[in-house]
């Protein structure tokens, strides 16, 4: 029975990925694509990956989506000649040829995995518990792998500037994105009065639990900063100045905290990052809080796109 | 005890996968968007309460038991404001008749 639903979930899997790719219509390939990130995340929770899961639906699924949305938006007025435009055979053949390499690649990757794969995992397992965290992904990403995790915070951060530059002179260090205008009585603004206080609640539920259970600053961030766009769309904030100083410190805050912490590491523990006897689990706290306001800014801030409105600053 | 928890826990799950896929007919047979929407929100809700009820009685803790319920009321929430505002960029769409 449960190989049943599996092979189902795979098949839709499958089926839907291909929809997605052979979807003419840009907003309906989107649309696809997010029905794909649940579906995907539902195949985490069957594999027990209950963190990728959540970090799947949040970010591959919820996050992503709404980025290539707003990227659909944009793009409405020139989908009409670029569906006029196909390529030549040539093209396509080489495109097909690519296309199809890969996926053998990856597929023959695969296949070649030694059985059973390997894996440091009951090396770490013992040592775990002197990092003070009981989830093991947690444990993994902020002690054994720690210069990981920084490198994706201060990855984040270039992004949202790589953004950021694509602002016209005039309004650098104005606001980014439209000035929505929503129904003050309407039922978004309705939404985004009561939903906020309980998303906020869940965000810090969800990153407080990461240190014993699944979840984390990710999730964590995803959901807080999905209660900031809603309070934005509903037109009842408007979207910070990028030149405000409160703003660019929140966004530096995490990776800043994670090297001084790294710094500190090379000083009293003898190796950048390591953690001193004893003092892993307050470190790790310290950099989880620094990194939550970084990230639930960046994330926020990557959907509001480059600064547009110009004018008197 | 155990049996009839259990014999119910069945029944409303199998009920709400019931109302899930009607409403799921309906979303692919009904011709226009209001109708598609009047059929997914409503049945969908019947059939998410009729799945937490089911539930409700293999939970271990109160607390897990609260949690459901909450995801019940927020599914509720998101549910019918998001009909509503696509109902009205739908009519939007249309332009006045």
């Amino acid at each position: 029975m449960t190989t049943l639903v599996s092979v189902v979930v795979v098949l839709l899997l499958l089926w839907l990925a291909l929809w997605t790719v052979v979807a003419r219509d840009a907003f309906l390939a989107v649309a696809g694509f997010v029905v794909y990130g649940l579906l995907l995340s539902l195949v985490w929770v069957r594999l027990a990956g209950i963190d990728v899961a959540l970090t799947e639906a949040a970010i591959g699924g919820g996050l992503t989506g709404a980025l290539l949305l707003g990227a659909v938006g944009r793009l409405r007025g020139t989908e009409a000649g670029t569906d006029a435009e196909s390529a030549a055979a040539g093209t396509r053949a080489v495109a097909a040829l690519l296309a199809v390499g890969v996926t053998a690649a990856l597929a023959w990757g695969v296949l070649m995995l030694p059985d059973p794969a390997p894996t440091l995992a009951p090396q770490v397992v013992p040592v775990l518990p002197a990092t003070g965290v009981a989830n093991p992904i947690t444990g993994v990403l902020l002690a054994f792998r720690a210069l990981d995790t920084l490198l994706e915070a201060i990855v984040l951060v270039i992004a949202l500037i790589g953004v950021w530059s694509f602002a016209p002179d005039r309004a650098w260090g104005c606001r980014p994105g439209a000035r929505y205008q929503a129904d003050p009585d309407g039922i978004l603004a309705y939404l985004a009065r009561l939903l906020p206080p309980i998303g906020i609640v869940i965000g810090l539920y969800l990153f407080w639990a990461g240190a014993d259970h699944p979840g984390g600053k990710f999730q964590a961030a995803t959901i807080l900063a999905a209660m900031w766009m809603l309070v934005q769309m509903a037109g009842l904030a408007d979207t910070p100045r990028i030149d405000h100083r409160g703003l660019r410190a929140g966004i530096v805050i995490g990776p800043l905290a994670f090297v001084a912490v790294g710094v500190l590491g090379l000083r009293s523990a003898g190796a950048f990052l390591a953690y001193p006897e004893g003092w892993a689990k307050p470190l790790i706290v310290v950099i989880e809080v620094a990194l939550l306001p970084t990230l639930t800014l960046v994330l926020a801030l990557l959907m509001n796109g480059p600064p547009s409105r110009g004018g008197v600053r | 005890m155990r049996l009839l928890l259990d014999a119910f826990s069945m029944a409303a799950i199998v009920a709400g996968a019931f109302f899930y896929l009607a409403g799921t007919v309906g979303l692919l047979r009904f011709p226009d968007a209001y109708t598609r929407l009047h059929a997914l929100t409503k049945a969908d809700n019947l059939g998410l309460v009729l799945l937490v009820i089911g539930l409700l009685p293999q939970v271990d803790s109160v607390l897990m038991g609260l949690k459901l319920l909450l995801v019940w009321l927020l599914v509720m929430l998101s549910s019918a404001a998001v009909a509503q505002l696509i109902a009205r960029s739908v009519r939007r769409g249309e332009g006045p008749r």
